[in-house]
């Protein structure tokens, strides 16, 4: 399925660095997200979007992340010659990254 | 319990939504943030060509809209909005309050962030390239320093009706009037860093209250048109409600809290600020009622003692055309136009060190990778933009995109062009103790 499904992002923009927050809808999808949806992941589905590296950041308590990329915005938000040069649609990219649906069947975390 | 409403979350924000804080928020402070990276660096250019400008362009219209009920409601009004010249801008204020005939009004401008003897002597080293200011030679414009909450509550001490500032950390322009009210130390590094959290959540206005959150069938937000601004109720040991005017359109929730939360953080645990390192790692998110969130957790280590200071400089020129096709074989005839102009430009000669050929609507915002559709789209805009080294230069690509009207493929339309100078922004971070804050009063006699 979709990342869309399981979750909601919003991109940020700081000189060239993107980040993208991941927030689960129900925080029992939290740790299927955090086995899915690593920094590796996000690096290769972002391809060629971008130059630098992805860190990821983990908040349990809001069942979120959050992805920081370097080198993401064409040098940075205010010479980039991308027609987003903030990255805002980014996030947009993010949640599509295809990734296995949850087991229906798997408890509950909270 | 002290009640922020935040009015504006960028220089260029809707007005009705601050009127709305100040009629009907029963809000104690009104906070305006206006100043994007690069907006201070244009404004110190604008101030070159006249001193008494330099401010944001919408402060007037704010100003009109808001300062006689705040006074009436004893309202108090903070804001970055001075930009580059805070003291013109509060002069600017007085004016407005005499036009308006408001009485006395004291309007306090926080000065002392404009660094930039101090960051060409000291020819700082550039904190994402490793490059030195000086390396910029005559090309920089601008250099402020993120100032924090101290000289802004130096402001507020003196009874101000309006605090103006330039450039200022977003969330200490919040920080501050907590600071003030509550008596908080400029040690206590939990309380700082839960204001820090106060800020943060606030500094972007409709942003947290439903504004760029909705998705419709999975993130659908009522009435998005009649958008209210948030308000953060803040108790004195830094626990905060997030909600809006009753009535107005939006939503707080969890969910917006927590996409506001992540704006633009990069590690949760060390949001570097001039006052504190704020931690947001343990920070919880609860909906207690209808548009009302509690956020608590917020904490906070010591300021690191260097502060933040954008350098403004001019980069490059850009420029950049555009043109329309519709119909069956737009999506050909476009790729055919895009091949022309990148011919053109290099049989003419035209120097770009960096260019971009986009299909909007086809590949511009992410390339191709989107999935392949089994209809090529109705219509779709081509983009040609480059990066050049003078304003002419930069001037003939749009050129390029213009001269297909006549000389290109068929049936395309809705020509524009613009070149432009791009004044960038590089950070750079120098001693706190460098920076040397003040505040200058400007009264409005009745």
């Amino acid at each position: 399925m979709k990342l869309r499904e399981l979750a909601h992002s919003r991109a940020g923009d700081k000189g060239d660095t993107s980040n993208l927050s991941l927030i689960a809808y129900r925080e029992r999808d939290y740790e299927h997200l955090r086995r899915h949806v690593t920094a590796a992941a996000v690096r290769a589905h972002l391809g060629d979007l971008v130059r630098g590296d992805v860190v990821r950041h983990e908040l349990p308590n809001l069942a979120a992340f959050n992805f920081v990329i370097s080198r993401a915005l064409g040098g940075g938000v205010t010479r980039s010659l991308a027609l987003d040069a903030h990255g805002k649609s980014f996030s947009s990219v993010l949640l599509e990254l295809e990734i296995p649906g949850p087991d229906p069947a798997a408890p509950a975390t909270p | 319990m002290v009640r922020l409403g935040s009015g504006a979350g960028y220089s260029g924000d809707r007005i009705e939504p601050a009127v709305e804080l100040v009629e009907r928020g029963e809000i104690d402070y009104l906070v305006f943030e206006c100043l994007a990276e690069r907006t201070i660096a244009l404004a110190q250019q604008a101030r070159r060509l006249d001193p008494e400008s330099g401010f944001d362009p919408l402060l007037d219209s704010r100003m009109r809209a808001v300062l006689a009920t705040a006074l009436r409601r004893r309202i108090r009004i903070v804001t970055n909005m001075g930009a580059a010249n805070p003291v013109a801008a509060a002069r600017r204020i007085a004016e407005i309050a005499r036009a308006l005939g408001l009485g006395a009004v004291r309007i306090a401008a926080v000065c002392g962030d404009d660094v930039l003897e101090h960051v060409l002597a000291g020819n700082y080293r550039f904190e994402e390239t490793g490059t030195r200011v000086r390396d910029l030679g005559d090309r920089v414009v601008s250099a402020n320093a993120y100032l924090g909450a101290q000289p802004i509550c130096e402001a507020l001490r003196t009874g101000a009706a309006v605090v103006v500032t330039g450039r200022a950390a977003d969330p200490a322009l919040f920080l501050a009037p907590l600071v003030h009210e509550f008596g908080w130390s400029m040690d206590d590094w939990q309380a700082l860093g839960q204001g820090t959290l106060v800020g943060h959540l606030l500094e972007c206005a409709g942003q947290i209250t439903g504004g760029y959150f909705a998705d419709p069938g999975i993130k659908d937000v009522p009435d998005l048109a009649r958008l209210g601004f948030p308000i953060g109720e803040v108790e004195p040991n830094g626990d905060l409600v997030i909600t809006k005017v009753a009535g107005s359109g939006g939503r707080v929730s969890a969910a917006t809290c927590k996409e506001q939360l992540l704006y633009e953080i990069h590690d949760p645990a060390k949001y570097f600020q001039p006052d504190v390192v704020a931690d947001f790692s343990d920070v919880r998110v609860v909906e207690i009622g209808p548009d009302r969130v509690r956020v608590t957790g917020g904490k906070g280590t010591p300021a690191t003692g260097m502060l933040k200071v954008s350098v403004g400089y001019v980069d490059s020129y850009v420029g950049e055309g555009q043109i329309s096709y519709a119909g069956t074989g737009a999506v050909a005839r476009a790729r055919l136009a895009l091949d022309i102009v990148r011919e053109r430009l290099r049989l003419t000669g035209v120097r770009m060190s960096e260019s971009r050929f986009d299909l909007v609507g086809v590949d511009a915002l992410h390339g191709d990778r989107g999935p392949r559709a089994a209809v090529d789209p109705y219509e779709v805009r081509l983009r040609v933009t480059g990066r050049a080294e003078s304003v002419h230069e930069a001037a003939r690509i749009g050129n390029e995109v213009e001269t297909l009207y006549t000389n290109g493929p068929a049936g395309g339309g809705g020509v524009s062009k613009h070149a432009r100078e791009v004044v960038a922004v590089q950070s750079v971070l120098i001693p706190a103790a460098m920076v040397k804050a003040s505040v200058r009063i400007v009264e409005a006699a009745s």
